[in-house]
């Protein structure tokens, strides 16, 4: 059974990093410091292109728990060491997943920058394969165990 | 907006504990007895009732009693694919921002 849903959701991650935020925006800002820290180790992207300009576009793409994982992003607005707005569409297999729109803002701090990632999506499920809503559970389980025992 | 944030903050309360994650994996394979979902435990009957309580009050799981035995499923409308991939790419990017944080660090280090 095919059901056709979206689910519209935002969160909002942030970060204290001990460096000033020129620093932390080099990170996104060149393909040779954004591939040390982006992609998961475990699945290195196959294609990655990346064109970090207002209207410059990332594509990444590379196998991924067995299907091939596509990340395709738009840069919308771009203000150096202070603020990026891109947004992005998610595909595993040829399933689309998601399209969203993310902002990040460097904001000095006395002991560095925070960094502050606001998403606001919508999480498609309208192509909802059992075996991958299986592989979905597995895979947030185990990133979540990941992510709680660090 | 997500209809029950709460709900989501519940379940990923629920999910912090690994015996509990590993009677979900379990259970996405398809229904299973209170006893079937024990047997690989190392624990004692009612420690695994209690997680199971957990696991039924965050609404991941579903139990109904069929004769004798208790049977467990998940619930279907607890996180829906949709929900499951927003948390993941929740997960996605703050793994990514430790990886940043990570390679700020070794930076920092090298240049001192």
């Amino acid at each position: 059974m095919t059901e056709r849903s979206v689910v519209h959701s935002s969160f909002t991650l942030e970060r204290e990093y001990s460096v000033p935020p020129d620093r932390v925006f080099a990170g996104f800002a060149t393909r040779e410091a954004k591939e040390k820290w982006f992609g998961d180790p475990a699945f290195p992207p196959s294609t990655w292109d990346f064109d970090f300009r207002e209207g410059g576009r990332e594509y990444s793409s590379g196998e991924f728990h067995g299907q091939n994982s596509t990340f395709d992003a738009v840069y919308h607005d771009i203000v150096d060491n202070a603020r990026i707005v891109f947004s992005y569409t998610m595909y595993f297999g040829d399933q689309k997943l998601s399209a969203s729109l993310q902002s990040l803002e460097f904001i000095a701090t006395d002991r560095g920058t925070r960094l502050v990632l606001v998403e606001h999506g919508a999480y498609l499920d309208g192509n909802d394969k059992p075996g991958l809503r299986e592989e979905g559970t597995r895979g947030l389980l185990e990133q979540l165990a990941a992510a709680i025992e660090g | 907006m997500l209809k029950q944030t709460g709900g989501l903050d519940a379940m990923f309360q629920a999910l912090a504990d690994p015996s509990r994650r590993s009677m979900v994996e379990r259970l996405t394979r398809g229904s299973a007895s209170v006893s079937e979902l024990a047997e690989p435990l190392d624990m004692s009957m009612p420690a695994v009732m209690q997680h199971l309580a957990v696991l039924e009050a965050s609404g991941i799981v579903r139990t109904s009693k069929i004769g004798r035995v208790r049977s467990c499923q998940l619930e279907p409308a607890a996180l829906t694919a949709a929900e499951q991939w927003m948390s993941q790419q929740r997960l996605v990017w703050e793994q990514r921002l430790d990886r940043l944080g990570a390679m700020l660090a070794a930076e920092q280090e090298k240049n001192r």
